[in-house]
């Protein structure tokens, strides 16, 4: 895709109005900026659901955070931006971590089925951000963007890649961390142990509950993030319900890269591309298609990843299912 | 016995779980080099003992000492610190790991914070090496079969340095020339200074390779015995506390015609790998068929084929002369007449939170007198039950309690009477008797010759040798998805079945071949 | 609530004026329990058989649009022809969103509650279309859209042949339709506990394998359940518009489907509960408005509300630990479901 762009930003080629709306700039920019929170809410999934947690609740997990880092951002509007933005990432990790202990709580203390407890989380989002959201409170100024220096003057790719805000690269470099992490330490092996056979892991003397309790947090913490990406550094302000369903495509491209967080970075940055697809389509008016239509594109897309391949990918086997150590019932 | 000389102490332990008693004041000692036999049915206790010893249970009174000193173990982490190592009934594998990840999961050796897999890679090699455990590091678990996986398991625990080693029914699932290798292995084991707790309820086993044998009976233990003086008939005695019939009675089988039959009968496994490869069987009426192989070599998948749980890629299936290729559930129950007690009660053959009597009309609740159109009868559906319950022994204090809240043994009584209840031509039993106590697994026993002496074809699938060798008629021997041979029960030995188990046929010579 | 600044005493006296202070605000929350009931029992229908409807707001949708469709066209239809058919075409489009997610279940293992929220979204957006007012690019307006409304987009009211009529004059804003929901009501505890079907429903529900065993088209019992559940979430919708709003507009449907599942939770997935969780919720509903007048708390707090109250029913160990209360042993809290992505 990256190579179509740079044949249609430096040829001729750039002059097809349909090659510009698939291929062009624009398209990989917004694409790059659509797929962001999907990233993050689907690292979010793999790390509750590698560990054996479905996590429903990213949505409202998102919704959290992205509330959060508004609040902290017009509470600190008088500070220095950076810091006032930093604080205010700081608080959508507080809170998207406290959403994720509130699932990891419900669902292992309290037992409740895992699909209802994001259930909880997802209305309780959406209801606290709508009662407290101060319709009045506007959020001064948002990320700007950070050109590394000589990778952002490559043509294209440079734009593309190498001239974005600070959470942008936030993001792709934990896709990388993630990875190490999962497959290459001691917390990683653990935690797929948990999700696949946690009495396995439990023989071994490891404290499943405990490592279910520290993934589901942190991944509460990942979702927040993709909220405070939103506010902070794609949109500038919150609306109500702006996660528009981010957190559930989240769960599709989590689905659909098999749980690993490359193939989630890969599904992700395709539904983005559904989205900047939608965009450059409306924008460009070169079709008369209803724009609702064309606005169901990334919804109908994540129902087809969702159909195609569920049956050739393999999820944690011991998802969904509360696990009690032997001991203790007396 | 002086304490000093013996590397684990269990005093006195008592477990209560809800208000049943698991173990009843128990008191064993193990000395160093020593191979103790626990020998018990199921449900006697065992294993809750020995979780308690390897951290998983807390006692709700009594203590261990380990070499001497008074020890609480809280969790494995515990027991593993103290040297304890142990192989579960069911592997704590973890399915899609390798060998090396399995083996170092929660004792990772780690170099710049990243998992060293080469070192321990290494390590388990030079065990594999010094005890005879031939392993690949880096073969994934669900690759291997159940006999290498249970190598893993040792490697496991004498990776992580254990010198006492509780082996938790270690034979059930392996061929009698595979238990030969495991015993071999014990013995090194022995011979290196190990102590080994060997849990089972096999009694040729315990008296070929136990230096000491304990019996419990009820969570309690009830004698100990000298594995040189000792007799099957009394240590079945001790176990079961009351006389046992070790044989059932039955008379000479009078085969009539055929009421199963498959034809190179082919499938694929949930994975879509193929499990079947062109099955070709018959069933008489009258007659028990019993279908010999270690786990996973295709029988469940039969099982499932026949009776309309899973599709077949290729080949026929016929009952009763009909064509009942790909038939449903209910096609082969009602036109093939077929009864069906499946391998996992819990999974298949109930629904745990449904009344014993609704459980008992599972198969049968839309035909009169259960329904009336598409209006469920209570009543009838209740009386119906009343009698089954009253039939079939199942003990339960009502037929409203849920199927859940009864003891294994009468789950099971109950899937029985269900199926052996309906007019029958063909019954298929998978493992009737796995997870049941003594008393139960004669009545059930009984039941299935009973209906074979009405003239009813019977399919026994069973992991347990000797209940095909006490039941079958004649006995057929899967290996790797097909029949690899057949025997009639006069001629067939335990170590004839053993190689066919192994892949072997007859024919061949030689050792029997590695599965790897 | 004090938090906030707000008088929390004035907040339930408000709450409970809108909700029971006078025949007026009784026949409110009586009104306001209808949705309630349905998307409720829709929901705990799909529990039953261990499905997850989170697309109740779409199937609502779908099905106010389809009974505006017929509520518009045909003139002249006596109302005895007319308002059936209106309420079976919003029934069709909510039975129609329903089975999309059981089909694509049953055949490719999609889980049902990413495609039905999915579908949520879809659904909107097609709503939207239809009664679009065109663009300033010259788009086509949308086949539902009322032309005299010019800008803005809302189908016309549906004649007066289709329109549930209203139980009382004014000031009592209530229809017929608390009937048909009450009526659902018990036609769907029958189908459930006394039916062969019902049987076969919770059988799937409670163990799909023992299910298939017992010899349940588990396939089939799972996408008539949903089609069945998308129906009542769809049935609601059309009372909704032929009873209440009388016309479509994109801003009707917006939280009914979380509501539902917090009703059919509250309920315990029984029928009869599904009514009284109904009533509470139809309370709250109507006494919001109310408070958020008298006190000045937001109406959003009943979500806040909700949220807990579906926390608290849904994991009865919560309740135990609060009360200090030693749980029983080896009882799993609230309800369960096939909570698996996979189709095994």
């Amino acid at each position: 895709m990256l190579f179509m762009a740079v044949l249609v930003e430096l040829t001729s080629l750039g002059e097809e109005p349909w090659l510009r709306i698939l291929f062009g700039v624009s398209a990989l920019n917004f694409t790059l900026r659509s797929a962001i929170p999907l990233i993050l809410g689907a690292l979010s999934g793999i790390l509750c659901e590698r560990s054996g947690i479905i996590n429903i609740g990213i949505e409202g997990m998102m919704l959290a955070g992205a509330f959060a880092g508004f609040v902290a951002k017009t509470a600190t509007n008088d500070w220095p931006l950076m810091a006032s933005l930093l604080f205010s990432v700081l608080m959508a990790l507080l809170i998207g971590g406290a959403m994720g202990f509130l699932h990891a709580s419900l669902s292992i203390r309290f037992r409740m089925d895992q699909i209802i407890s994001g259930t909880v989380i997802i209305i309780l989002a959406a209801g606290l951000s709508a009662y407290l959201y101060d319709r009045d409170a506007i959020a001064e100024g948002k990320f700007s963007p950070l050109a590394l220096p000589f990778l952002s003057e490559i043509p294209v790719l440079g734009s593309v890649l190498f001239d974005k805000p600070l959470l942008t690269y936030l993001a792709l470099l934990l896709v990388v961390v993630l990875h190490i992490a999962l497959f290459h330490t001691r917390w990683g092996l653990r935690t797929r142990a948990v999700g696949e056979h946690p009495r396995a892991a439990d023989t071994e003397g490891i404290n499943v509950n405990r490592l279910r309790y520290i993934n589901t947090t942190l991944g509460g913490m990942l979702a927040g993030l993709a909220g405070a990406y939103l506010v902070l550094e794609a949109v500038g302000q919150f609306q109500e319900g702006m996660t528009a369903g981010r957190g559930f495509i989240s769960l599709a491209a989590m689905i659909f890269g098999n749980w690993t967080p490359f193939g989630a970075l890969g599904a992700a940055t395709l539904f983005g591309y559904t989205q900047a697809l939608q965009n450059e389509l409306l924008l460009a008016g070169v079709t008369n298609v209803p724009r609702q239509f064309i606005s169901m594109l990334p919804y109908a897309i994540t129902i087809i990843a969702v159909t195609g391949f569920v049956g050739r990918v393999r999820p944690p086997a011991a998802i969904g299912k509360t696990y009690d150590t032997e001991g203790g019932k007396e | 016995m002086s304490e000093a000389s013996s590397v684990l102490e269990v005093r006195n332990v008592c477990k209560r779980f809800k208000g049943v008693v698991a173990n009843d004041n128990v008191s064993l000692s193990l000395k160093p080099g020593e191979i103790l036999a626990l020998l018990g049915e199921n449900g006697a206790g065992k294993s809750t003992l020995m979780n308690i010893v390897y951290g998983l249970y807390q006692p709700t009174s009594g203590s261990l000492q380990v070499r001497g000193r008074e020890v609480r173990i809280r969790s494995p982490r515990d027991a593993i610190r103290l040297g304890i190592g142990m192989v579960h009934q069911h592997f704590q594998l973890v399915p899609v790991m390798t060998v090396v990840e399995n083996v170092m999961l929660g004792s990772e050796v780690t170099s710049q914070g990243l998992l060293d897999r080469e070192r321990v890679a290494e390590q388990i090699l030079r065990l594999s090496q010094e005890y005879h455990l031939e392993v690949d590091p880096s073969a994934l678990v669900e690759d291997l079969p159940v006999g290498i996986r249970q190598r893993v398991e040792i490697i496991k625990a004498l990776y992580r340095q254990a010198d006492i080693l509780i082996l938790d029914e270690p034979t059930a699932v392996l061929t009698p020339q595979e238990v030969d290798g495991l015993f071999a292995v014990m013995d090194l084991l022995r011979g290196q200074g190990k102590s080994i707790i060997f849990i089972t309820h096999k009694l040729k086993e315990v008296l070929r390779i136990a230096d000491r044998i304990a019996v419990l009976r009820r969570g309690a233990v009830v004698g100990e015995a000298d594995p040189h003086a000792a007799t099957e008939a009394h240590l079945a005695n001790l176990m079961v506390g009351r006389e046992v019939l070790l044989q059932v009675e039955k008379s000479e089988a009078h085969p009539g015609d055929v009421v199963l039959e498959t034809r190179e009968l082919q499938a694929a496994n949930d994975l879509g790998e193929v499990c079947l490869e062109g099955v070709n069987l018959q069933v008489r009426a009258g007659e028990i068929v019993g279908v010999a192989g270690v786990q996973g070599n295709g029988q469940t998948e039969l099982v499932e084929v026949l009776t309309g749980l899973r599709p077949a890629a290729r080949g026929q299936v016929r009952m009763n002369g009909l064509d009942l290729t790909n038939a449903s559930p209910r096609e082969v129950s009602e036109e093939g007449q077929c009864g069906h007690v499946p391998e996992d009660r819990h999974t298949y053959g109930m629904v745990s939170s449904y009344s014993v009597a609704e459980n008992l009309v599972l198969t049968a609740y839309a035909k009169p007198p259960f329904a009336k159109g598409v209006s469920v009868q209570q009543a009838a559906i209740e009386s119906h039950a009343t009698e089954l319950v009253d039939q079939y022994d199942v003990r339960t204090p009502s037929v409203r309690v849920s199927g859940g809240s009864l003891s294994g043994g009468n789950q099971q009584k109950m899937v029985i009477a269900r199926e052996f209840s309906r007019p029958l031509k063909l019954l298929i039993a998978a493992q009737p008797t796995r997870g049941v106590d003594v008393g139960s697994i004669e009545f059930i026993h009984q039941q299935i010759v009973a209906k074979r002496d009405e003239g009813v074809g019977v399919l026994l699938v069973s992991a347990e040798l000797d209940e095909i060798l006490s039941l079958a008629d004649r006995i057929v021997v899967m290996y790797r998805g097909a029949i690899i041979g057949e025997v009639s029960r006069e001629q067939a030995t335990r170590q004839q079945l053993g190689l066919l188990m192994a892949g072997v046929r007859s024919a061949d010579a030689g050792t029997p071949s590695e599965r790897q | 609530m004090w938090l906030s600044g707000d008088d929390p005493w004035l907040a339930y006296q408000g709450l409970f004026q809108g909700a029971f202070g006078s025949g007026r605000a009784w026949s409110t929350t009586v009104r306001k329990m209808i949705p309630f009931i349905l998307t409720g029992l829709s929901v705990a229908l799909a529990f039953k058989a261990g499905l997850f409807n989170i697309g109740a707001s779409g199937q609502f949708v779908m099905g106010s649009v389809f009974s505006v469709a017929v509520g518009i066209h045909f003139e002249g239809l006596p109302m005895l022809l007319h308002l059936p058919l209106a309420l079976l075409a919003g029934m069709l489009g909510g039975i129609l969103w329903g089975a999309i997610p059981g089909i694509l279940k049953v055949t490719t293992g999609a889980h049902e509650v990413i495609v039905t929220i999915m579908l949520n979204y879809v659904a909107a957006l097609f709503a939207g279309w239809t009664v679009y007012a065109g663009g300033t690019q010259g788009q086509t307006p949308g086949p539902l859209w009322d032309p005299t409304a010019r800008a803005i987009s809302e189908t016309p009211d549906v004649l007066e042949s289709a329109q549930l009529p209203w139980l009382f004059g004014p000031p009592y804003r209530i229809h017929y339709g608390v009937f048909i929901a009450l009526a659902v009501v018990v036609v769907i505890w029958w189908l459930m506990s006394k039916t062969t079907l019902g049987f076969e429903i919770r059988t799937a529900g409670q163990n799909p394998k023992a299910a298939r065993y017992a010899g349940i088209r588990v396939e089939r019992t799972v996408v008539l359940t949903m089609a069945l559940a998308g129906g009542l979430a769809g049935l609601a919708g059309a009372i909704e518009t032929l009873g209440l709003n009388h016309k479509f507009a994109p801003e009707f449907g917006g939280q009914v489907g979380f509501d539902g599942i917090t009703v059919a939770l509250l309920g315990q997935t029984h029928p009869f509960g599904v009514v009284l969780a109904s009533f509470l919720f139809g309370a709250l509903d109507a006494g919001a408005a109310k408070m958020q007048f008298e006190s000045g708390v937001a109406a959003d707090i009943i979500q806040v509300i909700q949220a807990l109250v579906l926390a608290f029913v849904a994991a009865p160990m919560i309740i135990r630990t609060l009360l200090r209360l030693k749980s029983r042993e080896g009882e799993d809290g609230g309800l369960s479901m096939n909570t698996r992505w996979g189709n095994s």
